[in-house]
């Protein structure tokens, strides 16, 4: 069955020829309109489309965003922020940087309308400091809008009023969590609370209720508050609603950025049609779906069992090219659907280096708070490292899973999980790889394949 | 009817054990409570809850409920409501009691949990034992003795980091050993208020330090190392000096000043090493400050009087008492007594007074108080001269109304009980003119010119009471034995009482007591081995009035405004 | 004394009141600080502290932590590689070592002609054009060994241009 079409919803002026950051373009292509007309409906109503539309959070956990933001402490009597998270730092994912290159204004009149909804005075995005253009080209478009009101003390002559400022990160992953970006805002070491007591929703930012949405998330909301929620629910596939921009990147020949609805393209019909198949001469080895912390998935494998269709429960039997790219099918045969970072590679990578520079990457990231996810990412990273630089031992590949094992669901947050998960998934995956590493390094490297780590 | 306020009671139970705490109780509490174990290292009942060390994961479940009907669902087999165990375990610090909520600790996961964090935190850690201070009193030797695999499976490289930073004067910092729990800097930042320390780098390569420059010096340094679990922070005073399974404990009290802080002493063969503080969450949670752990040092230093004189040649207790006898019957005798001396002695200076009709004067010593364990009043124990009726009212600033009567001639013996006289105001020209009788520990002015010298004992070497701030009586013990020449001061004081011609009351600390119980109204129907460790308060009211020195301070709010100039005797 | 310019001192009395807690700005009066220094010294972490009424070593460990703050000065154009999986598997470790073959420089140091510092740094989020390379605040994309190479050229035509001589 051939790959649908791209569904440009967020996307839809991304590399369009003319199309322009400032307000001006924004404005032509009827931007803001939804603003205007959201600003003049009671907030609830607002909240209720978001809840009705189904969508579920693109930052990585798919937590659906209408729920989040029920949970919100509305009778503390404390103000309520809005955060912004634009730190994109999972490897693979690169679709929030075009938002806010390209489009920000989009991303602007998205965080307006929650706010709105929300009742929140005061928005923080949270650039990664590795966006120094974006940074000023959202303050430059934060600028246009509060000159005309469509941001500050009173959009659009109504009396409610919004402030929005950028805030930059300075190179820590850790600052996509969400408690973690909180303690970086308020000026801390960017160590992620403990959940509980500290909720967002209820004890966030200078411990006032919180909500942190994603940009791309954000920019959903506008186009919800457009069409309705209920529309909006009807693109894509039940309770996976609406569109994702799945990011792909590595050995195929055509990496990019692909808009399409939730759960429509499989993932043979991503690889291999949109994105023009392996390189040549070579072929596919391996797929991590969901950015980096989502676990690997080999080609050749297959996935059975029930799940759930309408009403039914129906029996399916899957290669890796026929999962559908949505959230529910890609937890359900064993990883996730993330951040949408897709990661191709094919088989001129050493699985063992593969992981040795992921690994590389957790440990260098980790914050260092709890001791599960600081010693241990550090271990699996000096395991990794020893056995591509030097003497690999073949039960290196076991003592990598049951040093992963030991970090996953004992952590503070969920970088616990996200450090664990490719150990873990590699080992299983790949495991007689890692048992022949000792003897498999010795071989004369192939020609144009790079070191990873 | 009005109803007595009861705390809010909560039951949870923990292994199959039911037991109800107030609200808000960690599970940790809670759990010690039914004993309970719950291995942690970056909890600490005084600071606040990080949840870091991961070390007290346990299970965590809830009664499970029909969610449409709310019933409770029967498990059939038991009879009993069904629990719903979480897939996750939780952390026992940060789990606090809520109705019905279920803990266990004894399961696989919860084994493997702990193992996998002890081994996770031995990874980087140095193979310091047979050399780190911490040994034998070392949370990390303990609990991976009782919750860890038992063995190694790291061939990598262990991280390096700075291995002797001297931290501050007092405080030695290993960083190579520190688990990064966390807990010395929440203290200095939450209860010494100096916010000094801090985590620098990243992962695992994070690193504990002062900013270059500045040190880790405030008066209360050392609780870092009390309650850092593993020997990254040690007393640069105790380093290398002993290994604590040889140290004897003794209960003590800190006479630094009048907060009473609660102290152990750790002493071998007759040597005190070193004093830290003891938990009375009354009085002193589980701190002390700095200044109060060096006093041990008064035991040999600082000139110790070591032999009975009596007019300048050494002698023996018989011959002082003689001597003190006829001094005493000259009548025109005055007694000053001390702030620092136990309630035991207070009393029996008062009988002395009484007996040779002396007025008592008290020396004063006051200071600025720091609002935490050092207050405004550097005697321990003034208190205890009001509860013995030894005094009535405050101490003068200086002792210039008896130099006064020194210098009129209607004082012409005096009894120092523990007080240089000149150092309290007594001019040297006016010592000379008096004869002096001297009980004390140290050398000074006025034993030097003391007709009748008696050495006595430092607050290590006998057992007694003081009565703090808070009207609290106290017990402290002895840690180590006197040298020979001194005698105990109740002994001494008791030998002066028979030779003024008072009763004699005994030296012995118990029989004392009931003496005491029978005459000091605030002490009836007590005795001495019914004192609780943490102390008992006593009824200030007929002192309610009186301008104390001290302000607020932890545990303790003034009744009234604290005095702002020296209180008039 | 903290010589700061003044449009830069003018930016940080701008961003103070942005936060209802002085200690948020740390991070932004951070940023100006270095872009106005070219790195974090002592003495700014001492006199940025004192600003926002906080203790240095609540400004030490801010500056340990994040990586994009550095303590010494760095040449005079920052490269940055990404070495992350999808640049890595694409040749990211390759371009990095032509840089420094370029510049005869190791990685975080100061290259001898005092021209650049070539660093690793994690994921750039443009993984899709992979390798890619940050050279002070500008993205280069599909940047090989090759593109390496002409980079290099660039920075060294510029240095030279700036110099005044071509």
């Amino acid at each position: 069955m051939p790959a649908p079409e791209q569904f440009r919803l967020i996307f839809r002026h991304i590399d369009e020829p003319g199309y322009t950051n400032d307000l001006d373009c924004y404005v032509r292509n009827g931007g803001y309109e939804t603003l205007r007309k959201s600003v003049a409906r009671k907030p609830e109503e607002i909240v209720d489309d978001v809840k009705k539309s189904g969508l579920r959070g693109r930052g990585g956990a798919g937590f659906p965003c209408g729920v989040k933001w029920t949970l919100l402490d509305r009778k503390s009597g404390k103000p309520i922020y809005l955060v912004v998270n634009a730190d994109e730092s999972e490897p693979g994912t690169f679709k929030d940087r075009y938002i806010i290159h390209k489009d920000p204004h989009q991303l602007l009149e998205g965080i307006m309308i929650t706010c709105f909804a929300n009742k929140v005075e005061r928005a923080y995005i949270y650039i990664r400091g590795e966006f120094p253009e974006g940074a000023k080209i959202l303050e430059k478009a934060i600028a246009e809008a509060r000159a005309a009101n469509f941001v500050g003390p009173n959009i659009l002559g109504t009396g409610y009023g919004c402030e929005i400022y950028v805030h930059r990160g300075a190179g820590a992953y850790i600052c996509g969590e969400e408690t973690g970006l909180i303690e970086s805002i308020e000026g801390k070491r960017p160590y992620p609370r403990i959940k509980p007591p500290y909720f967002p929703a209820v004890l966030g930012l200078y411990q006032c209720p919180t909500i942190v949405n994603n940009v791309e998330t954000l920019c959903h909301v506008r186009h919800i508050a457009e069409r309705g929620g209920e529309a909006y629910s009807k693109i894509g596939t039940p309770n996976n609603t609406g569109t994702r921009i799945l990011c792909v990147s590595g050995h195929v020949r055509r990496p990019g950025y692909y808009e399409f609805e939730v759960g429509k393209i499989t993932m043979g019909q991503l690889l291999n049609e949109v994105c023009g198949g392996p390189l040549p001469g070579r072929s596919f080895k391996a797929v991590i779906p969901g950015g980096s912390s989502a676990k690997v998935l080999k080609f050749g494998e297959r996935y059975k069992g029930k799940r759930k269709v309408g009403a039914e429960m129906v029996d399916y039997d899957w290669s890796l090219e026929d999962i559908p790219m949505d959230f529910d099918s890609l937890a359900m045969i064993g990883s996730m659907g993330g951040s949408g970072g897709v990661i191709v590679m094919d088989d001129s990578v050493s699985m063992v280096e593969a992981l040795a520079n992921i690994n590389a990457f957790y440990s260098h990231e980790s914050c260092g708070q709890c001791t599960p996810c600081r010693e241990g990412s550090l271990w699996m990273k000096k395991i990794t490292g020893r056995m591509v630089h030097g003497q690999a031992r073949a039960e290196d590949g076991a003592l990598l899973k049951s040093v992963a094992d030991q970090i996953a669901g004992r952590t503070i947050c969920a970088f616990g999980e996200a450090c664990a998960w490719p150990t873990q998934s590699f080992v299983a995956k790949f495991g007689d790889e890692f048992k022949a590493y000792p003897e498999s390094k010795k071989a004369k490297r192939a020609d144009g394949v790079p070191d990873l780590v | 009817m009005i109803q007595p306020a009861t705390p809010d009671l909560i039951t949870v139970t923990i292994d199959g054990k039911e037991i109800a705490v107030p609200k808000g109780t960690n599970m940790i509490e809670a759990a010690r409570r039914v004993g309970v174990d719950v291995p942690h290292y970056c909890y600490h009942s005084k600071l606040s809850v990080v949840g870091n060390c991961r070390m007290c994961l346990v299970e965590m479940g809830l009664p499970a409920v029909d969610p449409a009907t709310k019933a409770p669902v029967i498990d059939p087999a038991t009879g009993k409501q069904r629990v719903n165990w979480m897939p996750r375990p939780t952390i026992a610090c940060a789990t606090n009691a809520s109705p019905g909520l279920h803990i266990r600790t004894t399961t696989p996961i919860v084994k493997e949990c702990r193992e996998g964090v002890m081994e996770f935190l031995l990874v980087n850690h140095p193979l310091d034992c047979p050399i780190c201070d911490q040994a034998g009193e070392c949370k990390l030797q303990e609990q991976s003795t009782g919750y860890g695999r038992g063995y190694s499976r790291y061939i990598e490289q262990k991280n390096v980091k700075p291995k002797r930073t001297v931290l501050g004067p007092r405080v030695m910092l290993d960083d190579e050993r520190c688990i990064l729990c966390s807990r010395c800097i929440r203290f200095s930042k939450e209860i010494a208020k100096d916010d000094v320390l801090g985590f620098i780098d990243r992962g695992s390569y994070s690193t504990l330090t002062c900013y270059p420059g500045k040190k880790l010096e405030n008066n209360y340094s050392l609780n870092t190392v009390d309650i850092c679990p593993v020997g990254a922070l040690t007393s640069t005073d105790f380093r290398f000096k002993m290994r604590v399974w040889f140290l004897k404990q003794t209960s003590s009290i800190d006479t630094e000043s009048s907060a009473g802080v609660n102290t152990t002493v750790w002493s071998r063969e007759g040597v005190v090493y070193r004093i830290t503080p003891r938990e009375n969450d009354a009085v002193n949670d589980t701190w002390m400050a700095d200044s109060g752990r060096i006093l041990y040092k008064q035991i040999r230093e600082g000139g110790r009087l070591e032999s009975i004189r009596v007019k300048g040649s050494q002698g023996d207790l018989d011959h002082a008492a003689k001597a003190a006898a006829h001094l005493l019957s000259g009548g025109r005798v005055a007694v000053v007594g001390s702030g620092r001396s136990s309630v035991e002695e207070q009393f029996l200076t008062k009988k002395l007074a009484a007996a040779v009709k002396a007025e008592v004067h008290l020396v004063s010593r006051v200071g600025e108080g720091d609002k935490l364990l050092v207050t405004a009043d550097r005697n321990p124990n003034i208190r205890g001269a009001l509860v013995t009726g030894l005094a009535s009212a405050l101490p003068s600033a200086s002792l210039g109304a008896l130099g006064a009567q020194i210098d009129s001639g209607s004082v012409t013996c005096v009894v120092a009980v523990g007080e240089d006289l000149v150092a309290a105001g007594i001019t040297a020209e006016q010592l000379a003119k008096v004869s002096v009788i001297y009980l004390g520990t140290h050398a000074n002015p006025t034993s030097a010119a003391a007709q009748v010298l008696i050495p006595t004992l430092t607050v290590f070497e006998k057992h007694g009471t003081f009565v703090n701030q808070q009207f609290r009586i106290q017990r402290f013990a002895r840690a180590v034995p006197a040298g020979p020449g001194a005698t105990d001061d109740l002994l001494a004081l008791s030998r002066l009482v028979a030779a003024a011609g008072g009763p004699w009351l005994g030296s012995d600390v118990g029989s004392l007591w009931a003496t005491m119980a029978s005459e000091v109204p605030a002490l009836a129907t007590m005795a001495y081995g019914n004192i609780p460790d943490t102390g008992l308060l006593l009824d200030s009211t007929p002192w309610a009035g009186l301008p104390f020195a001290e302000g607020p301070s932890l545990h303790f709010k003034p009744a009234a405004p604290a005095a702002k100039e020296a209180p008039r005797g | 004394m903290m010589n700061l310019q003044s449009e830069t001192l003018r930016k940080i009395d701008e961003v103070i009141p942005h936060y209802p807690v002085k200690r948020s700005a740390a991070l932004p009066l951070l940023h100006l600080v270095q872009e106005d220094q070219g790195f974090i010294s002592n003495e700014a972490i001492e006199w940025i502290a004192a600003r926002l009424e906080l203790q240095p070593i609540n400004i030490y460990e801010l500056v340990t932590f994040y990586p994009m703050f550095r303590q010494k000065p760095i040449g005079r154009r920052h490269i940055k590689v990404c070495r992350t999986l999808s640049c890595a598997i694409m040749g990211g470790y390759r371009t990095c070592s032509e840089f420094q073959k370029q510049f005869g420089t190791g990685l975080g140091e100061v290259s001898p002609d005092g021209e650049v510092t070539v660093e690793f740094v994690e994921c750039l989020a443009s993984c899709g054009t992979a390798p890619v390379v940050l050279i002070d605040d500008v993205l280069h994309e599909k940047v090989d060994a090759e593109r390496a190479r002409e980079l290099s050229e660039k920075i060294r035509s510029e240095a030279r241009a700036s110099r005044g001589n071509t």
